[in-house]
């Protein structure tokens, strides 16, 4: 492998200065509205989380124990890939490049990705998936009731409409974990081992940065911390009666909402993105 | 078609059968409909398990080519459309599990049978889908293979199998015009996409026309099924339909069909073809088609490993009827 050549860091700056001189920016060009970009992101954030789930769950169909099940992950799936299409649509709308939902499922890599690294898990057992679902969804369901509320009328508008089928993943989810919680030695177990084993993913939903702050200073979307409080009821209320027990760490992984991810998401995207990335420009 | 070789009990003649077989066979000769709780010969009761089974069992396999592309669809609304059409297929094999549960089987003895290999489902899934066409192929020909057995079928003796596939029917025509559509586009879309799509039409042609199960010459269960009308076409006439159907189709989309002997023959009023390999569709019945280990082995995976989840919500089921009837005392 040749060697790079020696550079001091005067030079690079000298280097930077020049290139600046060389290629002023456009007096015309408006700088990029601070609040647009929040709101772009905070979009992504929510839309990429339904995109990567709905594609997770997706991958169960023709697999999973009961035709029922083949049946209901298929309605959650279609759901969830319905709300991308809303909430992607609207961020290419505010972005403002022409960039469609497709564009932005298909041609992004995945450091530009801003999903809740617990959707991007693997499927694992059947009570991973069905853990994995509760956890989001009982987060979910608490984050629509807060962006329904939204001073934006176009995000109030889908998560009124996303509210009301979320509303049922969680009546469905919540019913599962307690009948697995509570059914034989061998479904505690396996729901107790998957509620310990994606623990560590639930706290990235509640942690907020400068973004976050600013959409909800606007009154645009909640204050991710905010939503803590009714998830841990939910959790309390239905894990009790699952008779599961609430892990004691709050360690939490972190950085999905901020594009960094786990090895998982490459994978996804690889496969999601294959034939958009074979036949660039092709119409489907 | 998804029921193919169907086996039926040997045709009685008339002077053979008891008085309850001529009541029984001049009800259907009328055009009434057999229901569950009502008589039936022992074979005709076999006959339609067998068969609605296979059915069922096919709409169930059948979720695997197609699921294999969900993740894979090229933009959020073709994997929309897709997955809706995969879990239509997944309804259609509780409507016709159901079906069966009126004459006396259950879903999960039902289940057991094809895991051990005891009952086969059509043919056609044991073909892999290897590019984003085969949606587009298995939508447009396969399901159109399958229309043309189930229409009629909705006029067949048995009520709840006869219900079962006017509902089925209504879906699958839907089905039919997503993969015309999906073709469609592939061919009018760029070079590629278009050999993408030929090669798929030529990969699926000769299995669809298999679909209807060997010529009518080498069909050695027609005949009583027919009489009982579970049966309602012969193959050959299926399969003569299908093509006359498609030919066009496939033209209007500028693609050739894989046979140099197609032609219009004016005075039958329908297209001369060739034959598929019969030698390779009993192959694929014999379980050596090019994935018959994998889809069989993906179902029975997928009942081996939901058996803890299965188990653990009848056990729920019944401690909670347990703790209603304490509560009750």
């Amino acid at each position: 492998m040749p060697s790079l050549p020696d550079m001091t860091t005067p030079q690079v700056a000298e280097l930077a200065r020049q290139q600046a001189q060389a290629h002023p920016a456009h007096p015309t060009v408006p700088q990029p509205d601070e609040g647009q970009e929040a709101l772009f992101e905070t979009l992504l954030r929510i839309g990429d989380s339904a995109l990567v789930l709905g594609h997770r769950v997706s991958e169960w169909c023709g697999h999973s124990p009961a035709l029922e099940e083949d049946i209901a992950l298929a309605n959650v799936a279609l759901d969830l890939i319905g709300q991308t299409q809303l909430w992607l649509g609207l961020a290419g709308e505010v972005e403002g490049q022409g960039r469609t939902a497709d564009d932005l499922a298909y041609l992004r890599d995945a450091w530009d990705f801003r999903n809740l690294l617990i959707c991007e898990r693997p499927n694992g057992d059947f009570g991973h998936t069905l853990m994995r679902q509760f956890l989001f969804d009982a987060w979910h369901h608490e984050m629509l009731k807060g962006l329904a509320a939204s001073s934006d009328p176009r995000l109030a508008e889908i998560a009124a409409k996303a509210g009301k089928e979320v509303a049922y993943h969680l009546e469905r989810s919540s019913d599962l974990v307690v009948r697995l919680g509570d059914g034989t030695g061998e479904s505690h177990r396996r729901m107790q081992q998957a509620l310990d084993a994606l623990w560590p993913y639930a706290g990235e939903m509640f942690l907020g940065d400068d973004k976050d702050a600013q959409m909800a200073a606007r009154g645009i979307a909640p204050d991710p911390a905010s939503l803590r409080a009714g998830w841990d009821a939910t959790l309390r209320h239905v894990l009790t009666e699952a008779t599961l027990q609430i892990p004691e760490g709050d360690f939490s992984h972190k950085g999905g909402r901020q594009g960094i991810h786990t090895e998982q998401l490459g994978y996804i995207l690889a496969e999601m993105q294959f034939l958009q990335r074979a036949y660039p420009g092709a119409s489907w | 078609m998804y029921a193919q070789l169907v086996k039926s009990e040997g045709t009685k003649a008339r002077e053979e059968m008891t008085p309850e077989e001529i009541a029984f066979q001049e009800r259907i000769d009328r055009g009434e409909k057999i229901e569950p709780k009502e008589w039936m010969p022992e074979g005709y009761r076999k006959t339609l398990v067998r068969q609605i089974g296979q059915h069922a069992h096919s709409e169930i396999v059948g979720q695997l080519p197609e699921g294999n592309w969900i993740t894979r669809a090229p933009t959020l609304e073709r994997k929309a459309i897709l997955l809706a059409k995969v879990q239509d297929e997944a309804g259609h094999g509780l409507y016709l599990y159901s079906a069966a549960e009126t004459l006396g089987v259950s879903r999960d003895e039902l289940m057991k049978l094809l895991h051990a290999g005891k009952m086969k489902y059509s043919s056609i899934f044991n073909y892999p889908t290897l590019t984003w066409a085969d949606m587009g192929a298995v939508g447009w020909l396969v399901d159109g293979a399958a229309i043309m057995n189930q229409v009629p079928l909705q006029r067949t003796s048995y009520g709840p199998y006869s219900r079962a596939m006017i509902r089925i029917c209504k879906e699958e025509s839907f089905h039919q015009r997503q993969g015309y559509a999906v073709m469609m586009k592939l061919a009018q879309g760029t070079p590629a996409q278009k050999r993408m799509a030929q090669d798929a039409l030529n990969r699926f042609w000769y299995p669809s026309l298999m679909m209807f199960g060997p010529s009518d010459k080498d069909s050695v269960h027609s005949a009583q099924s027919m009489a009982w009308k579970i049966k309602i076409n012969t193959n050959d006439e299926l399969r003569q339909k299908f093509v006359d159907q498609t030919v066009p189709q496939a033209e209007y989309l500028g693609l050739t069909v894989p046979d140099p002997d197609l032609k219009w023959n004016e005075e039958k009023g329908g297209y001369d073809f060739s034959e598929p390999d019969w030698s390779e569709f009993f192959d694929v019945i014999a379980g050596n088609g090019p994935c018959n280990k994998d889809r069989l082995g993906a179902r029975v995976k997928a009942w081996e490993d939901g058996a803890w989840f299965r188990d653990g919500l009848m056990a729920h089921a019944e401690k909670a009827a347990a703790r209603r009837a304490q509560a009750a005392e």
